[in-house]
């Protein structure tokens, strides 16, 4: 092996820095799971009637299911009563009012992660939900928004609190017959993010939940569901880190995303779950399902992930096409190093007429990773004039990683255009060495050159995340000239 | 006379077990343009990787001194910071990353080296116009990514811009009249030559004659299976292109005979 590569080798071992433990008293359920576990979640949570029921249906449904393996991603069999479905920090008294009965542990917590969840956030403009486990932990900005009409609150709120509008649209977009893993999390979900922004209403900040899993053998199943209403514009990020543990804890969330005329949802995710250590022990297995509905016309919805972490990710955001002139997009970048493994792409479901899809994915595999794209484009029957375009380009750092692209593409309609691109290329010693000669240390060349691979998925995250996310890669930030 | 900038001596060096520079002695001073002219295979092209410090070639007897300092004994970054530049035979393409950007990046590593002050954007900006001018070079090359879908041209032009703005005390050129036409290769030649000063160096490895018409040589070295076999003038090129690398071959062999 060349001086070259082993430098590049070093270079992608950079630590867990979020791995620390936050030492709160945390109430939890017992692992395991039964109906009483999932009734206890919904007494704990004081959930009406409805809500128990629906979570007990999918429970009945899950069970009936098996688990999936038909995804690349190979991990131990996992044992679901070996769980725990439910942790919380120990309330002091009752819930927390306002965020100065927050505990200030978790505080600190989120402030160690660089959340700005104090109202000092207000300088960054970014209004912060934070998961901690299973609770919601605090949603800043709530007056401003408020003021617009924005709901922006966590899930179990917006149950007591707008109930009519959650049991419209929880479980449209992904009902909890969708697969496994969402059924599991229709039954057990413990909280999540809220969101509704009213007709022609563009909210006024972005919009940013930080999820944490901190409890040992604890399950993290948050349910976020956003509603933008007819000509209204919402930007909302999510932002994920987890302590350092050799046991392997369980991600399955669900993501529910409703645009009606001419709304546009634009949904970034900056995935840092702890990834196991170098030797693949521990780490989170990020088992997700993500959907959105382009219900309206001319309604857009746009997913731009980032994902480091986990040890193994399986997600698929995606979008159903269904109002005319409707445009879905997909931008991702997903790093496996050591023995991570990511199974990750999107869904583009064509039904309206003059649909768009746009696909970008960038794979970046270094040690030994396995990275895969797994995309379907669905154009159906009545989508006359549908279009997509993808593009899925798939980077090799080292020997010893993989990249596989795995592309579906399902046309029922003659009048539709679809274009698939793919590339992989293996950072290159050549491209290395033309650095050096221009006095740039091989550090930073792996880092320009990650980034430049990397920059069409970056242009499209907000400015704050995007400047998170080439930190997050170990890239000096790029393109302050030109 | 001034001391040289670059003294390579009895070089031996080569890949993977296998012999390629069998002995190179060559010195350069300030102010010289030397021509390294051979047929292919002769180990032009090693002599300058050698030289960048490109990984993948053992040295196996022989060194090179830098202005005095033992060269091979530094990382490649290393040495183009301390003013040696390669224009590379086939430039390498950083999709996504901006050709101005990695200028600058480039630009304010050798000042931080020399413990100058980086330039900013503004700064470096100007600096980049002035020497646009000089290389007659559309500004568009520089909004996009490094040398990303540049023509055969383009690539050599930017290389040769490059090398204006890092401002090099030895410049090494190798084979930068390949896949040129003759007037890509006369604004190229003129780039360089509007570079010489009588501080700085340029080493032209080339394995035909015409650049010579442009880029006219002090000395002319003539390199043939790792070993330089005849040095001379600028007439030496001619001669070589009258009558070709048979003509030293032939004499080679006598002289070995």
């Amino acid at each position: 092996m060349s001086t070259a590569t082993e430098t590049i080798e070093d270079l992608v071992k950079t630590e867990y820095k979020y791995g620390f433990v936050t030492d709160v008293e945390t109430e939890s359920a017992p692992p395991g799971l039964s109906e009483d576990t999932i009734r206890m979640i919904s007494r704990k949570k004081n959930e009406p009637e409805w809500l128990t029921e629906w979570r007990l249906k999918s429970y009945r449904h899950w069970l009936t299911l098996t688990e999936p393996a038909w995804q690349k991603a190979h991990h131990a069999k996992i044992d679901y009563q070996a769980i725990c479905y439910f942790s919380q920090p120990k309330p002091k008294k009752d819930a927390p009012k306002s965020l100065d009965e927050v505990d200030p542990k978790l505080l600190e917590t989120y402030e160690k992660l660089g959340i700005p969840l104090r109202e000092r956030g207000r300088l960054a403009g970014v209004a912060v939900d934070a998961i901690f486990d299973s609770v919601s932990v605090g949603t800043t900005f709530r007056k401003q928004l408020a003021e617009k009409g924005v709901i922006f609150c966590s899930f179990t709120e917006a149950v007591h609190e707008h109930p009519e509008l959650v049991k419209k649209y929880l479980g449209s977009v992904v009902p909890y017959t969708d697969n496994f893993y969402a059924a599991l999390n229709s039954a057990v979900f413990t909280d999540g993010s809220f969101c509704y922004i009213p007709k022609d209403v563009r909210c006024p900040m972005e919009l940013s939940t930080y999820f944490r899993i901190n409890a040992a053998n604890t399950g993290q199943f948050e349910r976020t569901l956003i509603v933008a209403d007819d000509a209204s514009h919402v930007s909302y990020l999510e932002g994920c880190t987890a302590p350092m543990r050799d046991e392997n804890q369980l991600h399955a969330a669900v993501v529910e995303l409703v645009a009606m005329e001419g709304a546009e949802i634009k949904y970034s995710t900056v995935q840092n779950w702890y990834p196991g250590d170098e030797n693949g022990k521990g780490g989170i297995y990020n088992f997700v399902t993500k959907r959105g509905l382009c219900k309206g016309r001319n309604s857009k919805i746009t997913w731009t992930q980032v994902e480091t972490g986990s040890a193994i990710t399986w997600k698929y955001p995606s979008c159903i096409l269904q109002g005319d002139n409707s445009v879905g997009e997909f931008y991702s970048v997903a790093v496996t190093n050591n023995y991570q493994q990511a199974d990750t792409g999107t869904k583009m479901v064509h039904i309206g007429k003059n649909t768009r899809s746009t696909i970008i994915s960038k794979g970046i595999s270094a040690g030994h990773g396995q990275n895969s794209y797994r995309g379907l484009v669905k154009i159906q029957k009545s989508a006359t004039h549908a279009r997509n375009f993808s593009q899925c380009d798939s980077m090799l750092i080292g020997s010893k990683c993989g990249a596989h692209t795995f592309p579906y593409i399902e046309v029922k309609n003659t009048t539709a255009s679809v274009e698939h691109e793919a590339s992989t290329s293996k950072i290159g010693e050549d491209q290395i060495f033309y650095c050096n000669q221009r006095g740039i240390a091989t550090q930073d060349a792996v880092n320009l050159i990650v980034n430049g691979f990397c920059k069409e998925v970056f242009k499209e995250l907000p400015m704050e995340f995007a400047v998170e996310a080439q930190k997050l890669l170990g890239v000096s930030l790029e393109g302050s000239v030109g | 006379m001034s001391k040289p900038i670059l003294e390579i001596k009895n070089l031996h060096a080569g890949v993977e077990g296998k012999q390629i520079l069998k002995g190179i002695s060559l010195t350069i001073h300030p102010g010289e343009v030397h021509a390294v002219m051979g047929p292919n295979g002769s180990g032009k092209s090693t002599l300058a990787a050698v030289l960048a410090g490109r990984d993948g070639y053992d040295i196996t007897a022989g060194g090179v001194l830098y202005q005095g300092k033992d060269l091979l004994d530094l990382a490649p970054e290393e040495r183009a910071r301390e003013g040696v530049f390669l224009a590379f035979q086939y430039p390498v393409e950083i999709p996504g990353v901006n050709s101005t950007y990695f200028l600058k990046a480039a630009l304010n590593e050798v000042r931080k080296h020399h413990g100058q002050p980086e330039l900013d954007a503004m700064e470096f900006l100007t600096l980049v116009k002035e020497k646009m001018k000089l290389m007659e070079l559309k500004d568009d090359l520089l909004k996009r990514s490094v040398n990303e879908g540049f023509s055969g041209g383009e690539k050599k032009r930017a290389e040769i811009f490059q090398m204006a703005v890092l401002d090099p005390k030895l410049a090494i050129l190798d084979e930068t009249d390949s896949g040129l036409d003759i007037d890509a290769l006369k604004v190229v030649s003129q780039g360089v030559n509007k570079l010489k000063s009588a501080d700085n160096a340029q080493l032209v490895i080339t394995h035909y004659q015409r650049l010579l018409n442009y880029i006219v040589p002090d000395f002319v070295h003539v390199l043939v299976d790792g070993r330089i076999v005849k040095s001379g003038g600028k007439e030496l090129a001619l001669e070589l292109e009258a009558r070709g690398y048979d003509w030293i071959l032939k004499g080679e062999a006598a002289s070995v005979v």
